[in-house]
């Protein structure tokens, strides 16, 4: 695999965005499982396809009409949300659904062979082009910038936004933000490990995360770093076995969690031996 | 001299009538107290105090030299979140217009520290919250509310959850802070807390202020008065527990 990754350029696209992909994960999983934003990301995930699908249809580059549709969709929850008393998860799925279904539709009323559309659903890491690779490093540096300098009053707001809002912070500001951010990194993922698994990749690290740590920078770092070994240990198990790599990912995470799990419960078991 | 007035407030929720037509002030260093049934509008009422809450009608006007402290329920956040006493206490201080990279001054770290020896938590300052007693929970959210120097401090329902002893430590630790600041306090635990109070207010819809409340007044007079109805039903209901208790 190692030659690989020396001779061809989509090998390096892969592993890059592997990486590129683990950063996001670690902060924006982190903040989407704090801030109990599992089910809208979920949601913002399968509205961008209706995106993916109009790019094809308008010819333009689908991953834009994703960005767009996914944007769209987590400034509206939010913002129903705020005015109505309907439920967000009712509201979140109205979006998921809807999503689906117009992705469906333009993709058929899209002249010419129907595009393969497992790629977007299921991720295709080695498909990654110089100019996705770019956006996605712009868009981590954002992430990275915009949580990082003010990381002090995201720390407050998942924490405790009613204290915020009567600290005279601009809550809805930062929500706002927020909102903008996830609808990103979602779509940044889309290309790695697809729709369908881009909420599994934001929630399985930090839930490990959480098991070994109790404070929220390091809960990102270390669901950084967990990101990365599943998202290189995804591809390399893909590479060899040659098997498709989104879910080979997804489930190279989830066996991680549960191997966590287990590991936490000997190792508690055993402290309290050497306590007795 | 008055350092809130509440005129005529009224506030709904949509079609449901929360507050109407309340009326009190509260006295510079007093301890008062916010009594009522669940559902009767206590923290509507704290909250619009606040500014979180629109009124639909009516004033609420807080003395412009006041500062206001705020104590939430213990249900209102998360308790499994990561984060650490002393991250919870430092984050009174944060500026409220959003400053880039903004860190702790060595007088806010020195401050903080000051208020949790004070409060007697300074030893847990690294541990994660979920791993508090209710009591020091309180003690916690009752630091952060200090960050900001208030004049006012506004406290809901901080005994809640927390064991009798702890009670009469956070009482009393209260009336010590009552020396230099107002305290508001909404309590379901009348009995125990009478004894510390300048006034009560009774709140149920409306507002009911006893001026001058007498300790032990509530048991003898018998009359129509919310507040004496409200308070002898929680002593008997106490009461009723404690011998269910022992027989």
């Amino acid at each position: 695999m190692l030659d690989a990754i020396l001779n061809y350029n989509y090998m390096q696209h892969a592993v890059i965005a592997a990486l590129l992909s683990s950063i996001i994960c670690g902060i924006m999983g982190t903040i989407i499982v704090e801030k109990r934003l599992v089910s809208m990301s979920g949601g913002i995930a399968h509205a961008s396809f209706g995106g993916i699908g109009a790019g094809y249809f308008l010819g333009v580059e689908p991953i834009l009409g994703g960005l767009v549709f996914a944007t769209i969709t987590s400034l509206s929850v939010g913002q129903i949300k705020r005015k109505t008393n309907t439920n967000a998860d009712a509201i979140i799925s109205m979006f998921w659904s809807a999503g689906m279904a117009l992705g469906i539709l333009f993709i058929a009323l899209t002249p010419g062979y129907p595009p393969d559309m497992t790629s977007y659903l299921f991720g295709d890491i080695l498909a990654v082009n110089n100019l996705y690779l770019k956006v996605m490093i712009g868009l981590t540096i954002l992430i990275v910038f915009v949580i990082g300098l003010f990381f002090s009053y995201w720390k407050l707001y998942l924490f405790d936004e009613e204290y915020a809002k009567i600290m005279g912070i601009k809550v809805l500001i930062l929500e706002i933000i927020l909102y903008i951010l996830i609808a990103l990194s979602i779509v940044i993922l889309i290309k790695v490990v697809g729709v369908i698994l881009s909420i599994a990749m934001l929630t399985i690290p930090p839930a490990i995360a959480k098991l070994f740590t109790h404070n929220l920078k390091w809960m990102m770092a270390v669901s950084g770093i967990l990101g990365a070994v599943f998202g290189l240990g995804g591809l390399t198990l893909s590479y060899y076995i040659n098997i498709p790599s989104g879910a080979t990912i997804i489930l190279v995470a989830i066996t991680g969690y549960f191997v966590s799990i287990l590991g936490k419960s000997i190792f508690i078991r055993r402290n309290d031996q050497i306590v007795e | 001299m008055s350092v809130i007035t509440v005129k005529h407030l009224n506030v709904n929720y949509d079609q449901i009538v929360a507050l109407t037509d309340v009326d009190f002030e509260v006295k510079d260093k007093e301890f008062l107290g916010i009594i009522g049934p669940n559902g009767g509008g206590k923290t509507t009422l704290v909250k619009a105090i606040l500014g979180l809450l629109e009124p639909k009608s009516g004033s609420i006007v807080v003395e412009n030299a006041q500062i206001l402290g705020y104590v939430p329920q213990m249900t209102t956040f998360d308790r499994q979140f990561p984060i650490s006493v002393k991250e919870v206490i430092l984050m009174g201080h944060l500026p409220r217009h959003i400053k880039i990279a903004y860190k702790c001054s060595p007088h806010e770290k020195a401050h903080a520290k000051t208020v949790m020896e004070r409060l007697g938590i300074y030893q847990l300052r690294d541990r994660q919250i979920g791993q508090l007693s209710g009591g020091q929970m309180q003690r916690v959210l009752i630091a952060r509310a200090l960050m900001n120097h208030p004049t006012i401090l506004i406290l809901d329902e901080p005994t809640a959850g927390v064991d009798e002893l702890a009670k009469e430590d956070i009482y009393k630790m209260l009336q010590e802070l009552n020396r230099t600041i107002t305290i508001l306090i909404i309590s379901h635990d009348t009995a125990n807390l009478m004894g510390f109070l300048n006034r009560v207010i009774y709140i149920n819809k409306t507002a009911h202020m006893h001026e001058h409340h007498n300790e032990g007044q509530a048991f003898s007079t018998g009359d129509s008065c919310p507040i004496d109805w409200f308070i002898q039903g929680e002593v008997i209901q106490k009461e009723l527990l404690e011998t269910k208790g022992e027989s």
